[in-house]
């Protein structure tokens, strides 16, 4: 039995000269939610564009147990359904069906396999009935609803989201939250939402510079008030 | 993570950097103006120029060769010229046959050519410098001091400031797409999808963008407009040349004309 995602050590400068990630290393087990919280510019992003290998830095990196080199790039893509903070990257193509057939196609699949995929992916986000709708038309919540499909329909092993809540109205983010609560995946979750973090995710990391600062369970570093102050972060009530 | 590679700007401290923006930006006008103007096969002229071009790359501290390497953006003028090396009547130095094509090479035609090349090549050296030494806010306010029209030098300020911005969107777009870009565990499996499907993808991936940069358009004209934007352009004054500026464009122009002037008294 492999680790899900396996950091060790992972180091990375941008090509600038900015220093972005600092010796982080990470274990997260199958099927494990883990919540990636900390302020701006903390290396977040930067930490997760490594998981499927479109930033390289220093150090090993293991994800779905294949180490992330060049030559599996294509195999560790497929098994890492990363979903960009906006859908509007995300989705780039005119209609939801051919963009959440987009992974499959790719992939080779046969046309019929590529349809099943497509609903499938679409009635676990409860978007069935959106198939030939016009991404660009799409309210926010929708949007992102779609976007999430868009990997899901590749059957990923792990799923990583980059402030999946931001822009979304109560209702929106009310069930896009029970979407991710059923979904029986490993999940990597940055945000800044501290109340979904102490909802959904039992295990948290807290980055700040670059650094991993903290990582353990959601309740009990949630009472440290004086590391979440330190690191920028907020108690939620 | 932004792209910063399109901004040709780089920062310095040499003598050519610190000059100010409107000195450079007229001489630089005035030197393309010049080389352009430069009659055929004035070859002493052209080596003269260059040489003035290549005196400045070195007090420039950009390096010769960044701009050299930089300068090969002229042969894709020179590609235009290419046909008035068959095309100018005179002695013939050369026929030779493609096919049932036949393409005589004459010596004006050559010499022509070789003109054009040398003169495209030594004014982009220009140009790069110039673009390589001042930052662009600096390169308006020089166009603003030879009244190009304002609402021209706001036009060219809006699409710097936003070529980034969709050369960042583009970026993202990509990136989403890279992260898709999977293959399957199943074997026999040929992934990548058809040419086909792949050109018509990237089709659709341009025009999404072109919809996102007009409706960006949009919103940057209901920002102006919310901020008091009533179609005028209006700039904070020009700071004022100093008397050793004005020497140096009065000095640098006069060299440039007595130049011209030797090459067409002797050549044209």
């Amino acid at each position: 039995m492999h680790h899900s995602i396996e950091i060790n050590d992972l180091s990375f400068t941008y090509p600038d000269g900015h220093p972005a990630l600092h010796n982080v290393s990470l274990i997260i087990t199958p099927c494990e939610k883990v919540a990636l919280v900390g302020p701006n510019g903390a290396g977040k992003s930067t930490l997760i564009l490594h998981l499927n290998g479109i930033l390289v830095g220093q150090g090993n990196l293991r994800v779905a147990g294949l180490p992330v080199i060049k030559e599996n790039l294509g195999k560790v893509r497929a098994r890492v359904g990363m979903v960009f903070q906006s859908p509007e990257d995300q989705l780039f193509s005119p209609t939801v069906f051919d963009d959440v057939a987009f992974g499959p196609i790719y992939q080779g699949l046969p046309q019929e396999e590529v349809e099943d995929r497509v609903k499938e992916a679409l009635a676990v986000v409860n978007m069935d009935e959106y198939v030939h709708r016009i991404s660009h038309h799409l309210s926010m919540g929708e949007k992102k609803r779609i976007a999430i499909a868009t990997v899901l329909s590749m059957k990923p092993e792990v799923l990583v989201l980059d402030e999946p809540t931001a822009d979304l109205d109560p209702r929106a983010r009310r069930s896009l939250i029970n979407l991710l609560k059923d979904l029986p995946l490993t999940m990597l979750v940055s945000t800044h939402d501290m109340l979904m973090v102490r909802e959904l995710f039992p295990r948290m990391v807290i980055m700040d510079e670059g650094c991993i600062v903290a990582d353990g369970l959601t309740e009990s570093l949630m009472e440290d008030e004086g590391l979440l102050t330190a690191h920028g972060l907020e108690k939620p009530n | 993570m932004h792209v910063h590679f399109l901004d040709p700007y780089r920062s310095g401290n040499s003598l050519v950097h610190r000059l100010d923006p409107r000195i450079k930006f007229i001489l630089t006008l005035g030197f393309i103006l010049v080389a352009s103007l430069t009659p055929v096969g004035a070859w002493p002229v052209y080596i003269l120029l260059f040489s003035i071009i290549l005196s400045v790359e070195v007090l420039s501290e950009l390096g010769v060769r960044y701009v050299l390497k930089r300068s090969m953006l002229a042969f894709l003028f020179v590609l235009a010229a290419l046909p008035v090396i068959f095309t100018t009547a005179d002695r013939i130095i050369l026929t030779f046959s493609l096919g049932t094509w036949t393409f005589t090479i004459t010596q004006a035609g050559l010499e022509r050519f070789i003109s054009i090349f040398l003169k495209s090549w030594i004014s982009i050296q220009a140009a790069i410098v110039l673009a390589s030494s001042t930052p662009f806010p600096e390169l308006m306010m020089a166009m603003r001091a030879i009244r190009i029209p304002r609402l021209l030098v706001a036009i060219f300020g809006l699409m710097w400031r936003y070529l980034f911005v969709l050369a960042d969107e583009a970026l993202r777009l990509m990136r989403a797409r890279l992260a898709r870009s999977g293959h399957s565990d199943q074997v026999g499996l040929k992934p990548g999808g058809s040419v086909w499907w792949r050109a018509g993808v990237t089709g659709r991936m341009a025009g999404s963008l072109f919809l996102r940069a007009f409706e960006r358009s949009d919103r940057i004209y209901m920002a102006m407009i919310s901020r008091g934007y009533d179609r005028e352009v209006r700039a904070a004054p020009l700071p004022k040349l100093r008397g050793v500026d004005s020497l140096i464009i009065v000095g640098g122009l006069l060299l440039l004309v007595f130049l011209l002037l030797f090459a067409i008294l002797f050549w044209a």
